[in-house]
């Protein structure tokens, strides 16, 4: 025993940092929060079934959307500053998307009651899931060092794994939950591999020693340095869903149930691109001239793939996932010009986007098969007939996502563009306008349809899509037997599919959620200067 | 007689090529589950040469860390493998073809 303690104090003397609970105040509040939720579901299940899990769970993500709005205000009255062995950084950037990441969490536990309501599954799990992955995000948005980067990005990561395979009797959603498990473990391995060939090139992972290593040394093994960035490049590729790294977007985005594939995209994009803007702007400002061209690239590629690739989709799911590899384009403007005009566009357009997104998966929601978990497009025609008002806030979503003027999508697409403008990527920005407009036909398609008339011939058979889904649920390859309800049965309740039948069942929280959504991008959208003002004072500190 | 460091280095990135080839070509979802396990152990043997090439005790730490995910995604990974494969009779990846377009 003796020896023992004898090594112990012989040893390398480990230095505690103090730790400042305030800077991390959002993430305790959230990660606390889950754990009470957890305790108390479990100490009086009966309230498992009912809306007090989804009502604390609400609590939860204000008081820490309250929280990361008083560090805000701290920020603007005292500046920047770090904690924690400066692993912790409470810059204006990192708080800005503290409030988004927890204001996508306040939204998504109202849509996810609105699902959960409809699906009667594992209401505690999908809410802690939810708190726990926001906390991981809000974690590596406020990183200082690399490996907080990377529990960040876990903490996020595994919680979303689990809530794409959330709806476990629909095979879809847990072929989703697969794939995004496989490709995230891979990317994660690969950022990973990143941070280690950065640690062997500069001799630190703290994203501050790295930027003063690089700043004042010649590095010797540049090699090393080169092939860690662009490993690092490559990780958070794959979590902003750029494309070439984009192919599990669209199938994790269809399968998972509505309400999580919006809480993904926005909260996995913010976290995703925080992480890319935090790391290549403040740790290698130096070697801007090596990643600014794959960057560029990248940004080009996905701002066309996306675009083109949404426009031939017949599932509005899929489409929202082409259509969100297109914003994470426009993102990656902001990224490529890599300015402090480029960081606040790009930030402008997270949030912009945050809200417009799960608005708009909200909708999606309300017309999610319980089964299957499709949503054709064609199940939203004549949608303008049956129910004016949410056909005309899906449109203003939607033509707020292409970028319609009085919303905050114009102003999102235009902060970035004239970004990228002002950093001399002139060919850049002409894509970008490019695809914006290709985009702008997917959105409308949708819209059309929803303002068409249903044809009367149509009504007495089943629309096409709806078949589909039947050859899908019912053949597919022979191995779905554990349907308990007979073929038959399903093809007797296809033509009630048509809206008529489903816009009556809109849960308050949907309406709230959309409501929210839509006074966001819409008045923000009119009167643009608070958030502006908002996002051109969130600078990254170097 | 020590070994250089460059020859642990050289074996973490021939491990973690492996991995990444493996992720990418072997079919069966457990294998390539091992694949990533594989790539973050190579990652890990990278941590440690560093660390001791620098001689910061920092990378070692860093494993730990590494260590503890791993662990948590093993959980989550074979949670949901289970649940999927419980109704198939073999886990490939090629079975999942329910998701495309």
């Amino acid at each position: 025993m003796n020896s023992i303690l004898g090594l112990i104090s012989t040893g390398p003397k480990i230095v505690f940092p103090s730790i400042s609970y305030k800077a991390i105040g959002p993430e305790i509040i959230l990660i606390v929060g889950a754990l009470v939720i957890m305790l108390i579901s479990s100490l009086a299940p009966s309230l498992k079934r009912t809306k007090a899990i989804g009502a604390m769970a609400f609590a939860v993500t204000a008081i820490a959307l309250i929280d990361s709005i008083v560090l805000w205000s701290n920020f603007v009255s005292h500046g920047a500053s770090r904690a924690i062995a400066s692993s912790i950084v409470l810059d204006g950037f990192a708080i800005f998307l503290m409030i988004t990441i927890s204001s996508a969490a306040l939204l998504s536990v109202l849509a996810g009651e609105a699902y959960l309501s409809r699906s009667r599954i594992g209401r505690v799990e999908y809410h802690c899931l939810l708190l726990l992955s926001s906390a991981g995000a809000i974690l590596l948005a406020s990183a200082g060092d690399l490996i907080v980067v990377f529990l960040g990005l876990e903490i996020l990561s595994i919680a979303l794994y689990v809530m794409a395979a959330f709806e476990k009797r629909n095979q879809l959603s847990g072929e989703a939950g697969l794939k995004y498990f496989i490709l995230g473990g891979f990317s994660s391995a690969i950022f990973l591999y990143g941070i280690a060939l950065t640690y062997g090139a500069t001799g630190t992972t703290n994203i501050q020693k790295i930027a003063s290593f690089l700043a004042t040394n010649t590095v010797t093994s540049n090699g090393v340095l080169l092939a860690g960035i662009a490993l690092l490049i490559v990780g958070l590729g794959f979590k902003v869903a750029a494309v070439p790294f984009h192919l599990w977007t669209p199938d994790v985005y269809q399968g998972a149930p509505a309400a999580a594939s919006g809480y993904m995209a926005a909260v996995a994009k913010a976290a995703g691109f925080a992480g890319l803007l935090r790391i290549l702007i403040t740790a290698f400002p130096t070697q801007r001239l090596d990643w600014q061209p794959i960057i560029w690239g990248l940004a080009a590629l996905t701002l066309v793939v996306g675009a083109i690739l949404a426009i031939v989709q017949s599932d509005i799911k899929r489409m929202l996932a082409y259509s969100s590899i297109n914003h994470a384009g426009f993102v990656l403007l902001g990224v490529a010009a890599g300015t402090a005009g480029g960081v606040s566009g790009s930030l402008y357009y997270l949030i912009a986007y945050t809200f417009m997104v799960i608005g708009t998966f909200a909708i999606v929601n309300v017309f999610e098969d319980s089964d299957t978990g499709v949503v054709p497009i064609e199940r939203l025609r004549g949608l303008a007939r049956t129910n004016p008002a949410l056909a005309l806030f899906m449109a203003v979503l939607l033509v707020a996502q292409a970028g319609a003027p009085l919303t905050t999508g114009l102003l999102a697409k235009f902060s970035v563009i004239a970004a990228t403008v002002k950093a001399h990527s002139y060919i850049l920005a002409v894509i970008a306008m490019l695809s914006a407009v290709i985009a702008t036909f997917f959105y409308l398609r949708v819209v059309a349809v929803m303002y068409s008339k249903v044809p009367q011939d149509k009504v007495s058979e089943s629309p096409i899509d709806d078949e589909e889904v039947l050859v899908f649920a019912s053949g597919g390859d022979g191995d779905l037997g554990s349907f308990d309800r007979p073929e038959g049965d399903l093809a007797v309740l296809a033509p009630a599919k048509v809206a008529v039948a489903r816009s009556l069942r809109i849960s308050t929280e949907a309406k709230i959620v959309v409501g929210i959504s839509i006074l966001f991008t819409v008045g923000f959208g009119i009167f643009p200067n608070p958030l502006v003002h908002m996002a051109d004072l969130a600078k990254l500190l170097f | 007689m020590s070994i250089p460091g460059s020859w642990f280095l050289t074996l973490a990135a021939v491990l973690f090529s492996v991995g990444v080839v493996g992720v990418l070509v072997r079919r069966n979802v457990i294998v390539m589950f091992m694949c990533v396990e594989m790539m973050l152990n190579a990652v890990n043997l990278t941590f440690v040469t560093f660390a001791r090439m620098l001689g910061d005790i920092g990378g070692q730490v860093l494993v730990f860390f590494v260590l503890v995910v791993a662990a948590a995604e093993v959980v989550v990974g074979l949670g949901i493998i289970v649940s999927i494969f419980r109704r198939r009779v073999g886990a490939t990846a090629d079975d999942l073809h329910l998701l495309r377009g």
